[in-house]
């Protein structure tokens, strides 16, 4: 019955982008994308339960890294990719080595990756490799073979693609042993520790595996957008953005993220109009936020498992 | 190698700045030593505090240091409302839930703020703000000396009602063990509620010491959230020696940090204060546990 039902909504989203209008198509995409950075966010978060106020850290180093390659060096980005999601694995693997061999937790780990995005956006902002505070942008010259878009549909389903990959991971999570493991790590540490999991050297892994993810769509938006400047790739905005749709929707379960994402997207859409109904607000674009953060509140204190416990009663993972 | 004088002119500086950071640190250290939560929407209500300032100016006219007694009111009253309404509720579980809970709300002060206020930057005019104190080589802004003056006051303040009133060493006692404070007949709960606001007021106070000197945007909170959590942490959580003494050796940081560095690179150096004091000595200088 899930089966089928995963199934038919794969198929819907294959063929959505032939029936709708472009601007629609590209509604579609944020929510893949925005569901795949918050999937990057969840196999660390969710999964291992390793809570992180600082993911930009990882988004910003793939953009910069493939960005750098790409209008500094004269690579291609579509091989700079790899090399960008590599560097998000190993600024993850750096950050997680460093921070859990001090034995931070919970609270502390999450404000220590907060100042880690602040460092390097700091640097950013400064360093003549990335172009200071101007940012950096990509001279736009869309060709397909040049990782450019001339069609809304094209980025649409490179989004989907990274999307079900990025299901597909946490589906993985929810099976193997890995998983398993990190799930043990979320629900007691020392209890995980005293069964014989390696603690430090899984969540080390889990770091990584969710910096590399994180990275590579770090590319993806610079390739998208063709500009990024330090406060988009490293501000708390980005980081806020995958913690919130992965908590709406439900941490450590595989399509939280997802369902967290159609939400958020679906508010910002909806609010859009709202100016025209509330002439006092100065600007709108804020409004979904604040509505989030009420959601966010809700959330944690009364459904901890987020929307996707409503959707099927199962205890995650 | 930059002049001498002009170093002493950036500590000087430094130090009157890191008065109100004081102010600040010693209302998230209150928080934290009492409640044992990290009140991550600290900054945020800094700035909602620094427009309720801005406001009473612009639309009564009230300068921001005869506000001082009603915006820090206020803020008690926020505070206090605050966490007997959301924070209180959800404050017992883990501790990255209360993290995500006060992220809620700094979430919901940051955008309401950019709704209602918009995002320019807003400053107060105070016929007082160009005057200068000559001292030395350092020429020292008036309402800079007097800001930090007034939060060395109040803090004191502060640390006389917490040693000597009775709710203040009912807050000592239930920071201390909560579970004796509740068999001798003190009403946890309430002190809780009563830290909090207080923690909160200390924001208020310190947003009219920094309106003079100083601007608001929505974006405030966040800049101010990352240099109070490296006062804390730096001074060891939960101790009010080391707020003080951590929100100087930060104001001074951060003055001479942009004297050598320049304005952009000179931030730099709390961040990397906060990373090495946790992942080196997270107790920091005056703490007693991690």
């Amino acid at each position: 019955m899930r089966n089928l039902a995963v199934a038919a909504a794969l198929l819907a989203a294959l063929v959505y982008p032939l029936l709708v209008p472009n601007y629609l198509i590209t509604v579609g995409m944020l929510i893949f994308f925005i569901a795949f950075l918050g999937q990057s966010w969840n196999v660390a978060g969710g999964f291992a339960g390793q809570t992180s106020f600082g993911h930009a850290v990882f988004f910003g180093v793939g953009a910069y890294t493939s960005t750098i390659l790409h209008v500094s060096h004269g690579w291609n980005p579509w091989l700079a990719w790899p090399v960008a999601t590599a560097m998000g694995g190993l600024v993850g693997a750096g950050i997680a080595f460093l921070s859990f061999r001090a034995g931070l937790r919970g609270s502390y780990f999450a404000l220590i990756t907060l100042a880690f995005a602040e460092v390097f956006r700091i640097v950013a902002n400064s360093a003549a490799f990335t172009r200071g505070g101007l940012g950096m942008l990509i001279k736009a010259d869309s060709r397909l073979e040049n990782f450019q878009f001339t069609t809304p549909i094209a980025p649409y389903y490179l989004a989907l693609a990274l999307c079900l990959v990025s299901l597909l991971i946490a589906w993985w999570l929810t099976r193997g042993r890995f998983g398993a493991r990190l799930v043990a790590i979320r629900e007691n540490e020392d209890a995980a520790r005293a069964l014989g999991i390696d603690v430090f050297a899984e969540k080390v892994k889990v770091l990584t595996l969710s910096g590399a993810m994180c990275a590579a769509g770090g590319t993806f938006y610079a390739q998208k957008y063709l500009y990024i400047d330090p406060t988009i790739a490293f501000g708390i905005d980005k980081s806020v953005e995958m913690l919130l749709v992965t908590m709406v929707g439900g941490a450590g379960t595989i399509f939280g993220p997802l369902i967290g994402s159609i939400v958020l997207t679906a508010i910002n859409e909806l609010t859009r109009n709202a100016a025209g109904v509330f002439p006092a607000l100065k600007n709108v674009q804020p409004l979904s936020l604040v509505v989030y953060g009420v959601m966010l509140i809700i959330i944690v204190a009364r459904l901890p498992d987020g929307f996707a416990s409503l959707l099927w009663r199962r205890r995650h993972a | 190698m930059l002049d001498p004088q002009i170093i002493l002119a950036g500590v000087l500086n430094g130090l009157l700045a890191g008065g109100i950071y004081v102010l600040v640190a010693v209302g998230l250290t209150l928080i934290y030593g009492v409640l044992h939560i990290i009140n991550f929407a600290h900054g945020s209500l800094l700035m909602l505090a620094m427009y309720a300032v801005f406001f009473l100016w612009k639309l009564s006219g009230i300068d921001p240091y005869v506000a001082l007694p009603i915006v820090t009111g206020g803020a008690f009253a926020v505070g206090f409302v605050l966490y007997r309404a959301v924070i209180g509720r959800y404050s017992h579980g883990k501790d990255e839930n209360i993290l995500l809970i006060t992220l809620g709300v700094s979430i919901i002060a940051d955008n309401g703020a950019l709704l209602f206020f918009g995002g320019d930057t807003e400053t107060i005019d105070v016929p007082y703000a160009g005057k200068i104190i000559e001292l030395g080589a350092a020429f020292l802004p008036l309402p800079k000396v007097i800001s930090c003056a007034a939060a060395i006051a109040i803090c004191l303040a502060l640390g006389l009602f917490m040693a000597l009133s009775d709710t203040g060493k009912a807050i000592r006692a239930v920071a201390k063990e909560r579970q004796g404070a509740r068999l001798v007949g003190i009403d946890v709960e309430h002190i809780f509620a009563v830290s909090y606001g207080i923690g909160i007021a200390c924001l208020g106070a310190a947003a009219c010491l920094l309106m003079p000197t100083f601007y608001v945007t929505p974006q405030s909170g966040y800049a101010f959230v990352l240099v109070a959590f490296t006062i804390v942490v730096l001074g060891g959580m939960g101790s009010f020696v080391g707020a003080a003494v951590g929100g100087f050796l930060i104001g001074v940081t951060e003055s001479i940090g942009g004297l050598l560095l320049g304005e952009q690179l000179g931030q730099i150096g709390i961040s990397l204060i906060f990373i090495l004091i946790l992942l080196l000595k997270p107790t920091g200088l005056f703490g007693s546990r991690a």
